[in-house]
Order: C-alpha cells, then structure tokens, then sequence
C-alpha cells in the first residue's frame, strides 16, 4: 500500500514537471517580446541572451510610436472591431430568429445552402471581394475594412443552435398573449440567448482584432491601416530595430491578453463547442 | 370598390405581411451573404475558366482550361503545394501527439488548473504577426535564444531565418507552437466526455496510468482525434499570415510558396494580376477543403448515431 502511494506522487511530480516546462515554452515568446520592448539595443543584440532587461524605460514605445503612427492604427482596430462585431451581431440575431422560430418556405433548403457555403475559404473569395470593393468605390477606406463582415454563417449556426434549444412552447405562448416576434426577439430570446451572444461577440472580436489579410487588401493609405498590417508595415518598409518591433507588437496583443484573462471560460467554451473561424 | 373587395384585398394584405416578416428578418443577413460570400464564391469558379480574363474591362478570350493547364505547369504552384502538403503532413501529426498529452495531464486532478490553461491557451487569442515577430527575434542567427540553446546542448547555430535549408523547419516549429491551444482544448471537450467510471473500473482492475492512457483515453477519445485532425488539416492547408512575420514574405529565395500565398501573389503581387490563375488556385484549394470536409461531416454524423 505504502508503495502505490509512493509511486502514485512520483507520477504526479512528473505530471507537474511536463507541464510546467510545456507552459514555460508557451508563454516563453510573449515573455521575450514583453522583455525585449524593454531592452536597449545593446542588450537586445547580446549573446548569450539578456535574460532581463536593465531597465524599465518606455524609451522604445516611445520611439515606435514617434516612427509610425500607432495609435491611430490602435484607433483604427477599435473602430474596424466595434462595427464589425455590433453589425455582425445584429445580422447574426435577427438571422438565427428567422431560422429558428419563423416559418418561411424554403426555410431548410436554404439552411442546407448556408452550411455548404460555410466551409468555403475565405482565402478563395477574397479575390473577388477586393474587387467588389474597388467597384463599390469603398476600397482604400475603413468602410472596406467592415463591410464583407457585417454577416457570418458560423456565428449564426451557432446562435441558431443555442435559439433551437429554447422549447418552442415558450415562443407559443408569447403569441397567444399578443406578443410580437419583434418583442418576443428581444425581450425574450435575447436575454435567454446572453452566454452564447457573449461568446459569439468575444470570438468575433478576437478573429477582427487580429485580421491581416483583408486590411492588408482593402487600405492602402497608411492613415487607414489596422494594428496587426501596420506593424507588418512597420517592419517590413524601413527594417525596424528588434526592441522597437517587440514594443510595438506588445502594444497589440495587450488587450487581447487582458480579455483572456477576464474571460477565458467564455472564450474556451466557446471554441470547444464551436471550433474557431478559420 | 365593394365591401367584399376591400376585404379581401385587407386580407391578401396581411397574409402578406405574415409571410415578408420572416424575410424581413432575414435581409441584413442575406445581403451580407450574397453579396460577399455567395457571388465570390460563382465569381471564382467562372473565372477560373474565363482565359486571358482582364477584370477592368471584363473581358476574356473564351472558356477552357487554360487557367489550370498554366497553374499544373507552373513550377511556383507545384512548389506551393509540395511546402503546403509537407507543412501539413510535418505540423498535424507532431501538433495532434503533444495535444494527446497535454490535454490528458490537463485533465487530471491538478492545482493552478487555471494557470496552466491560461499558459496553454494563450497563443490563441494573439495576433500571428505580432507573436510571429517575437519568433523571428527568437530565431535570429546572432543573438536569438533559441541558438543559445541549441549551443548549450552542443549543437551549432543554425541560420534559420537566411537560409533556405532552414525556413522551412523554422516555419514549422512556429505553426507547431501556434495550433497547439485549439487543439487541447478540442481534446480536452473530448476528454470531459469520456465517463469517469471506465478509469474507475480500470483501477479496480489493476490498470496503472500509462495502461489506461493507452487502454481507455486513447481508444475512446479516437473521434475527437479524427475530427481534430481534419479541422485542423484544413486551416493548416490554408498557411499564410505566418510567413510575413517570419520571412517578409515566402522565404528567402521565394523557396516557401504556399497555396494561399500563391493565390495572394497571383492577383496582387504580380503586375499585372492574373485573376485567372488566382482563380483557378483558389478552386484547388476549395477542392482540398471540400474533400476534408465531407470526411469532417462523415465523422460528426457517425459519432452521433
């Protein structure tokens, strides 16, 4: 008995010890990148490597930002994210209510078409979308950054799911009492509906903070840029000092981290149950 | 008009009320659809067989196969899909081994439970350029840290940004590191499944860790594992966003092409953009994703049942 006890914290020390040395090479990059926008450029191109900086200056976000504009790049993404997630959000509720409780002919042939068209890569129609915005005369303007978003078939399959769950007796007696759809919609489901709107919203607006292809099609002006393709810009148009890249792009992934940790469960939840947008 | 008449043209009015109010729901949706994911996705496939296609003047010299004839015999298309099919064949089964594990640990009874996850599933929510240049300066050849411990364990520097030899594992390891968060935590949902009573019954049984992991995990998480593999086949295939922070582009020597790199260099980089060719590539890809996908929802369906 004695012996399986023993053996049996011995596998937990391993168990610990795995996963602490896979944790450390997770978090190990945002650990160097935070460390690095820190260093001077002296230290950064130290061998053996500077494990910690000398000194906690902001001299190099400074510097960044005196070199390329990143706060309206920060200002860009927020404005690009807010509008795409709120139209995409309105889109996406009052198109999952049509699906879910209204009858309209057609109805599931059309939701067949829709789930057929989900698995199409957004990397094969983003030829003809840059063209439709050059031809929509929106191109090179942060309207082209929002419009080909303003409507998801994954995040309505989603919410249409969760609309599915809540029993159609509910929906009955609302309109036995004179509710309207409309009311019921809102006053109703949506409130029901709030953890997995919760979870579409958080999902969409990490996928729209992060997008690189699309902003990096649709502006050109350098004014218009979003965060993740202005710091490609950065670096790639004036071969930009390591320290300098590192402080920039700790700037962008700060308030995704900090939306991680307040909202892990929601966001976890949401990719197991869901997959992530591809 | 007669009473009669007005009631029932009253009538057709509301009946037709009833049956708009659900397309009225419908419309913002729809727009949104039609407009940028059901006409690109014709557009595309029509294109691919327009040749000599010019966008500006719509003009084109007539239906075939041109665009795919050019596209099958162009070295750098060949190339593309020779890097995207290794990238894959290297990325998935390393990625899907260590997700087994990890995810398995993380199912256990363990302290700071909360910690670990956030430490696992970070790289998720993080932009792949901005992470991807954290890489670039982990991978530098002169003072990056991953040399330094590739010295400290006796192995010499490998230049793994400037030479060709090099891009493409570097790539690699960083696409590894990258996709491991989506993987655990679909194997861990799969892992939650699995009803504690068949471990109970084991230990009852004698069975240690290691013979269960491989007795009872691994065999009834085996349609989690399935599904992971093709999902993420599929957004592996799509290799793109990583190559910029990296490489400023394909590699070095233009030598790490991938499909969607291809299809992107095709319609924008190269002057003037040949949409047909894009075209024709996209259609490739479309091609691949389909086939992964009808496995995907086999799959789904099988378990289900």
């Amino acid at each position: 008995m004695k012996k399986a006890i023993h053996h049996f914290s011995f596998g937990k020390l391993m168990v610990y010890l795995f996963l602490i040395l896979g944790g450390i090479i997770m978090i190990f990059p945002f650990y160097w990148m935070i460390t690095g926008a820190f260093k001077t450029t002296l230290e950064i191109q130290m061998f053996p490597p500077r494990w910690w900086p000398a000194s906690f200056s902001l001299d190099n976000f400074k510097e960044a930002m005196r070199m390329a504009p990143f706060g309206i790049y920060f200002i860009n993404s927020v404005i690009a994210m807010v509008s795409c997630v709120t139209l995409c959000t309105l889109t996406t509720i009052l198109g999952s209510f049509a699906f879910s409780k209204l009858n309209f002919p057609g109805k599931h042939i059309l939701f067949g078409l829709l789930l057929g068209l989900m698995m199409v890569p957004f990397e094969m129609i983003v030829i003809t979308n840059y063209r439709t915005v050059i031809d929509l005369g929106v191109y090179n303007t942060t309207l082209a950054l929002i419009i080909p978003f303003t409507s998801s078939i994954f995040y309505m399959y989603i919410l249409k799911g969760f609309f599915d769950s809540i029993p159609d007796s509910l929906y009955q007696a609302a309109r036995v009492d004179g509710c309207s759809n409309w009311k019921y919609l809102w006053r109703v489901m949506v409130p029901i509906a709030r953890p997995s709107l919760v979870t579409i919203i958080l999902l969409n607006a990490i996928s729209c903070w992060n997008s690189f292809l699309w902003p990096m099609l649709a502006v050109v002006n350098r004014e218009l840029r979003t965060l993740p393709f202005g710091l490609y810009a950065f670096v790639s148009e004036g071969g930009a000092k390591t320290e300098l890249m590192m402080a920039a792009s700790t700037i962008i992934i700060i308030p995704m981290i900090i939306l991680f940790l307040f909202a892990r469960k929601q966001i976890v939840n949401g990719v197991a149950r869901g997959g992530i947008k591809g | 008009m007669s009473t009669q008449e007005r009631k029932k043209s009253a009538f057709s009015l509301t009946v037709m009320r009833i049956k708009a109010e659900p397309f009225l729901y419908l419309a913002p949706f729809a727009l949104g659809i039609l407009v940028f994911t059901l006409y690109p996705i014709i557009n595309v496939f029509l294109m691919s067989f327009k040749e000599n296609f010019n966008y500006i003047t719509k003009e084109f010299s007539g239906w075939g196969l041109g665009n795919y004839q050019y596209i099958l015999k162009d070295p750098y298309f060949i190339q593309a899909f020779k890097n995207t099919f290794f990238y894959v064949f290297i990325v998935i089964p390393i990625s899907t081994c260590l997700s087994v594990v990890i995810a398995t640990l993380l199912n256990q009874k363990i302290k700071f439970s909360g910690l670990f996850q956030t430490a696992y599933f970070l790289p998720m929510v993080t932009s792949t350029i901005a992470v991807g240049l954290a890489w670039k300066f982990m991978f530098n050849y002169r003072s990056g840290v991953i040399n330094y411990l590739l010295n400290c364990f006796g192995f010499e520097s490998l230049n793994w940004l400037q030479v060709t030899t090099y891009n493409f594992p570097a790539l690699c390891i960083y696409g590894i590191w990258a996709i491991l968060p989506f993987t655990i935590i679909l194997l861990l949902s799969g892992l939650q499944n699995i009803d504690p009573m068949y471990y109970t019954a084991a230990k009852v049984d004698g069975a240690g860790p290691i013979k269960s992991f491989f007795r009872i995990t691994i065999p009834l998480l085996m349609p989690t594992i399935f599904l992971v593999l093709i999902i993420n086949t599929i957004s592996t295939f799509k290799v793109f966003n990583e190559l910029f922070p990296l490489f400023n582009g394909p590699g070095v020597s233009n030598n790490l092409f991938t499909v969607v790199y291809y299809i992107y260099y095709q319609f924008r980089v190269k002057m003037p953009s040949k949409y047909g060719y894009a075209a024709a590539a996209a259609v490739v890809l479309f091609l691949v994703i389909f086939v992964f996908t009808m496995i995907q929802r086999w799959i789904e369906k099988k378990t289900k049942d």
